[in-house]
């Protein structure tokens, strides 16, 4: 007797399947570090191009659009510009003078190299995360140019991110306003460690939360300057992140959390630049 | 073909993926954009059922997990299933109906939108479900629902073409026998 096999395979059963494959795949990169990144790579290889050449033109066609209406204003801004060059070579001799007093002490103190002398690299942002709930961005650097995953990322005078995933020419930078990301960091004046965490409630007011401050003596004020700590694994030492602008004491009277204004505007960076050197870590690698 | 079919998939997918993270970000009302992969997701899930719905949030959401997701898998399994859900209404597919999608493009946006906030901050200790529905998810909604307006007579207009070059081919065929 020949039984029929009656194997139809219905469209629930291809869903099973593949959810399956999903739920395999997540906890398959979880437990067994599944080597995501060549997959990452391959993909990437094929994206990343475009969102290069549609950042391009689409900065080209900003720049063509706003470059007329900005002419006057500069020709405006130059001669305003003229007269503080004038006021601020003044100024520069006055203060070149002091510098070396500066030199002086700063050797007496053996204060650390600034973070402006890192070998840095320059690169654009060409794409952000897809969805609104992190804040991640490609830049156009990676490998290459000597990116490494952990290498910080600076704007202007402050810590933007750092670098979680890099191919030969992209990288992907996690900001430190993401909500997931935790940043060891230390004030200046009394070098007291906290933790800078990322809050998604805190982004539309451009501000940071910090928390598990110790500071026994009440000595921080607001607008006291927060920096990378000493003791994080990632992040250089000493690289400024912001401003304490509120500060409480927790509930359990020993440690404060607060908020902090970070030095760089998230919303318009468009260029970064990306610290080579990473931090170094103990003989334990 | 199916092979074809397949193609213009990738390619709109594909697409779709670029202008999201590049000029969709630019022009993100409130640092919030709309979310286009959803929107391809759940068209073609209603134009051309459940397997095709299924298959094209599988591929969407996995190119958000390769580039900005942190766990392999997590978004495809969201698109996977919107798309399959999207599938259900291919019965009530007829021309020109666009309110149809509107709704299903709605409820795939808070889906989607409750499902990452509920796997990725409700796990962390982010308790304020109601901030963040007005914050993120339900601005992301408005947005994708205006958008979706325009993508969808598109997406409509391409699955008509490639619907109708296919009868045409099996016309063909049929004539020369």
């Amino acid at each position: 007797m020949k039984k029929k096999l009656n194997w139809n395979i219905k469209s629930k059963h291809i869903l099973t399947a593949v959810i399956l494959v999903c739920v395999g795949l997540m906890i398959f990169t979880v437990a067994a570090k599944f080597p995501v990144t060549p997959v990452k790579r391959v993909a990437a290889y094929a994206v990343v191009p475009f969102q290069k050449g549609i950042n391009k033109i689409g900065t080209a066609l900003d720049e063509a659009a706003s470059g007329f209406r900005q002419k006057q204003k500069l020709v405006e801004e130059n001669k305003k510009l003229q007269a503080k060059v004038d006021e601020l070579t003044a100024e520069n001799s006055r203060l070149t003078q002091d510098l070396g007093d500066l030199e002086r002490l700063e050797e007496l103190y053996q204060l650390d190299q600034q973070y402006n002398e890192y070998d840095k690299v320059a690169a654009e942002v060409i794409a952000k995360d897809t969805g609104n709930w992190f804040s991640t961005f490609t830049i156009n650097r990676g490998t290459d140019d000597g990116v490494q995953v952990d290498c910080n990322v600076i704007a202007g005078s402050g810590l933007v991110g750092i670098v979680t995933e890099a191919g030969p020419d992209w990288a992907t930078v996690r900001s430190i306003i993401d909500d997931s990301s935790n940043v060891s960091a230390m004030t200046v004046s009394t070098s007291d460690r906290c933790i800078v965490a990322g809050d998604l409630r805190l982004i539309d007011e451009g501000k940071l939360q910090f928390i598990h401050l110790k500071d026994d003596e009440n000595k921080i004020q607001e607008g006291e300057k927060i920096v990378t700590s000493d003791v994080s694994d990632k992040f250089l030492k000493g690289i400024l992140i912001g401003y304490v602008s509120e500060i409480e004491e927790d509930p359990n009277n020993l440690t404060k959390t607060g908020t902090l204004t970070p030095a760089v505007d998230f919303e318009h960076i468009r260029e970064v630049l990306v610290i080579k050197e990473l931090k170094q870590k103990g003989e334990s690698e | 073909m199916r092979l074809r079919r397949k193609a213009v998939t990738g390619i709109v997918i594909l697409v779709c993926f670029l202008l999201q993270s590049t000029v969709f970000q630019t022009l993100s009302i409130g640092s919030i954009a709309p979310n286009l992969l959803l929107i391809v997701t759940v068209s073609f899930g209603f134009m051309q059922g459940k397997l095709s719905g299924m298959w094209t949030g599988f591929v969407c959401g996995l190119l958000n997990d390769l580039f900005y997701g942190d766990l392999p898998g997590f978004y495809a399994l969201i698109f996977l299933c919107i798309g399959y859900c999207a599938g259900f209404c291919t019965k009530i597919f007829y021309e020109e109906e666009i309110r149809v999608p509107l709704v299903l493009v709605a409820a795939g946006d808070l889906l989607y939108g409750l499902l990452v906030y509920g796997a990725q901050f409700l796990l962390r200790g982010r308790i304020e479900l109601l901030y963040y529905l007005r914050r993120i998810v339900i601005p992301e909604m408005i947005y994708t629902i205006l958008i979706t307006v325009l993508l969808y007579k598109l997406l409509y207009r391409l699955n008509k073409k490639l619907t109708e070059l296919e009868m045409k081919e099996r016309d063909s065929i049929w004539l020369r026998r």
